[in-house]
């Protein structure tokens, strides 16, 4: 059984199509990219896999390991093993990043019907992923993204990833806002959770990620729909032509 | 409500007088009859009188009180950790309760004492405050509460002491099922460069009753009091407060009022700064459900120069709860240097809540500083849309947000102990246990 099975999926914001019958299939570990150019319906995507209010589906199905995804609420997601890296994370003042950090890696084990953390495990296992990823204390301590630099609100994700253990995670323009040092420092903290039961899929704009990131699967995402697929050097060859090209080639 | 009222607030008046504490020497009973006289005169604010714009006493005029007599109820004082052990004076429907209460080992030279006792043992101390800093005015509460003047905590602190453990005053409303009202009459008294914390509960389980309390506050030079209040009076009740300092050079006055019970609340606080470099900070939370009214009402008179106030109130009002602020600022015209800022901010958990703001900045000075911000918002939903995505069910996102909003104030607590108390009673309210 695929991870995510995606059929014909049509969604509107506003009561605007944007989504005009999108197809996919993530079988488990495999990593896909989903490339397009801006307004293709990227962002759209990854919401509405994710339950974001304000996103229709209006009609098609997906599947989350067999499971309807979109009946579900959006903590139910996250507790069943669904994540979204953002593409702008919340700064949200007032609340400390360790005890956001403990109530979800908690809300999500009781719903999984594990044993929820006291607080000695919780930091055993907060200090082991923040050495992992090399990421220093001080930044749990301040209130959740806060301030950030936009560097550190992106391994914030991903130290979350690392934290919550997803089966599937959708990363949703990772790269964007990122300089050359800080995009390879995130991809070395994602390629770090690689695994076999974790499967990813990669939202971007540029080619360049994906030089870090590499991807068994690229989807090209066009006006809603996907209209192109194909393994990594696609990705290269729409960096070499340009958006234009292919989707107009695609047509 | 056209028509002013009384809700039976002085019936059989002349009866129960006669059993009050101090009946019979000339001077309370003096002060009592002025109260009489101005509330007859008065009667229940309605909410065409400008001060009560906006907070209904409707419920609280609809039916009449009786008086609340001395009571032997089995009470029940629920734990609250203020860190170092409490001197503790409970009073029990208005009525001092000794069982309850332990006020032994206060430093030598403190006078510490419910006023019906003060009013035999202190009598001249009294008469030099009492009745003089909160005046009648067209006060309906303090005119109320001098009618019936009986009981409540007299604090004199002498020069230079510091009191450092704080005094824990316990106000318990247990009626069962008598509507009755009672009027706490406090007097604190710090004398030049004392220091004292106190910590007010006002607490019940059950009942229709009114608390209507009077403070009066004198701060001598230099001195300091931290001043912490919780109000979690029973959901039926009326709590009515008001609060009124004298604050001299240098004095500093520090408020924290913590609003989570009663059916309508008034927390009323008057501050005259009266002489240069005294300064006041009054901060509070309020937060309300079900058709509660949390009105907090301040006035801060800057009436010398070099004085400083500020004020941070955060309201969370959830269902079809109503918040009051009004909160007036007055720069007389020698009061130059004057530093004054406001802010409440609300935060409207359900559309049907409301909040009323009315914030009042009256300059007559010309080298001032004052600022003042009110704001109303609501959750942000972005907000909790990340805290869902990570799987934090929609209730435990909210209690995470709100709790984040309400700790703005209650991180001014400047005491850490007393903090973590009200900040813990806080988050209770959110489980909905407070």
């Amino acid at each position: 059984m695929n991870i995510l099975s995606i059929k014909d999926l049509h969604a509107t914001v506003d009561g605007k199509e944007i989504l005009k019958g999108i197809n996919l299939e993530m079988g488990a570990g495999e990593i896909h990219a989903i490339m397009g150019p801006n307004g293709s319906g990227k962002s759209t995507l990854s919401y509405v896999l994710s339950g974001r209010d304000g996103y229709e589906v209006t009609k098609g199905e997906v599947l989350y390991k067999g499971e309807n995804l979109m009946e579900m609420l959006p903590e139910e997601r996250a507790q069943a093993g669904v994540f979204l890296a953002f593409q702008y994370p919340v700064e949200i003042p007032g609340v400390p990043t360790v005890t956001f950090l403990k109530q979800a890696m908690n809300s999500v084990r009781k719903a999984r019907g594990e044993k929820e953390l006291d607080a000695f495990e919780f930091k055993k296992i907060m200090d082991a992923r923040l050495k992992e990823l090399s990421i220093v204390n001080d930044m749990v301590r301040r209130a959740l993204n806060t301030g950030f630099s936009g560097g550190e609100k992106k391994r914030m994700e991903v130290l979350q990833m690392a934290m919550l253990e997803p089966s599937l995670a959708i990363l949703d323009e990772t790269d964007s806002g990122l300089d050359i040092d800080a995009l390879k420092t995130v991809a070395d903290g994602v390629n770090a959770l690689r695994a076999e039961d974790r499967s990813m899929l990669v939202i971007t704009h540029y080619q360049r990620l994906l030089d870090y990131i590499v991807p068994d699967h690229v989807h090209v995402l066009a006006g809603g729909r996907i209209i192109l697929s194909g393994d990594k050097s696609l990705a290269l060859e729409l960096e070499a032509k340009g958006y234009a090209d292919i989707v107009a080639a695609a047509a | 409500m056209n028509t002013m009222t009384d809700a039976g607030l002085l019936r059989d008046y002349e009866a129960h007088a006669a059993t009050l504490p101090g009946a019979g020497s000339g001077w309370v009973d003096g002060l009592r009859k002025g109260g009489v006289h101005r509330f007859e005169g008065l009667g229940l604010p309605t909410r065409r009188v400008e001060e009560w714009k906006y907070t209904d006493l409707r419920t609280l005029a609809s039916d009449p009180f009786g008086f609340a007599d001395e009571t032997t109820a089995d009470v029940s004082i629920p734990d609250m950790d203020l860190g170092a052990e409490p001197y503790r004076a409970v009073f029990v429907n208005g009525r001092f309760h000794a069982g309850l209460s332990d006020l032994s080992g206060m430093p030598e030279g403190v006078v510490a004492l419910p006023l019906a006792q003060a009013m035999q043992d202190s009598k001249a101390f009294l008469e030099s405050y009492l009745g003089r800093i909160a005046m009648l005015g067209r006060r309906h509460f303090v005119a109320l509460n001098t009618a019936w003047l009986a009981d409540g905590f007299t604090l004199y602190v002498p020069d230079g002491m510091t009191i450092e453990r704080p005094i824990e005053l316990v106000f318990i409303g247990a009626t069962g099922d008598t509507r009755a009202a009672w009027h706490p009459r406090n007097l604190f008294v710090l004398h030049p460069g004392a220091q004292a914390t106190i910590v007010e509960r006002h607490i019940g389980e059950t009942g229709t009753y009114l608390a209507n309390t009077v403070t009066e506050i004198v701060l001598a030079a230099g001195s300091r009091l931290n001043h912490f209040k919780l109000q979690d009076e029973a959901a039926d009740a009326f709590h009515i407060a008001t609060t009124q300092v004298h604050a001299s050079a240098d004095a500093v006055y520090e408020n924290f009022s913590l609003m989570t019970g009663s059916s309508v609340a008034r927390n009323q606080i008057g501050i005259e700064l009266q002489a240069s470099g005294s300064s006041c900070h009054l901060n509070g939370a309020y937060l309300g459900r079900g058709k509660q009214q949390l009105d907090t009402t301040t006035l801060i008179d800057h009436a010398a120069p070099d004085c400083k106030s500020t004020e941070i109130y955060k309201g969370a009002l959830d269902e079809r709860s109503k918040g009051v602020f009004q909160g007036r600022i007055v720069v007389h015209k020698d009061a130059q240097r004057t530093n004054g800022h406001q802010s409440n901010k609300a935060l409207l958990l359900s559309n049907k809540a409301e909040i009323d703001a009315k914030p009042e900045l009256e300059i007559y000075a010309d080298d001032v500083v004052c600022s003042h911000g009110a704001t109303v918002g609501e959750l942000d939903e972005h907000a909790l849309f990340y805290l869902r995505a990570r799987g934090i069910p929609l209730e435990d996102a909210r209690g995470l947000l709100i709790d984040a909003f309400v700790d703005g104030a209650i991180d001014e607590i400047s005491n850490l102990a007393i903090r973590e108390a009200f900040r813990s009673h806080a988050k209770a309210w959110q489980g909905g246990n407070s």
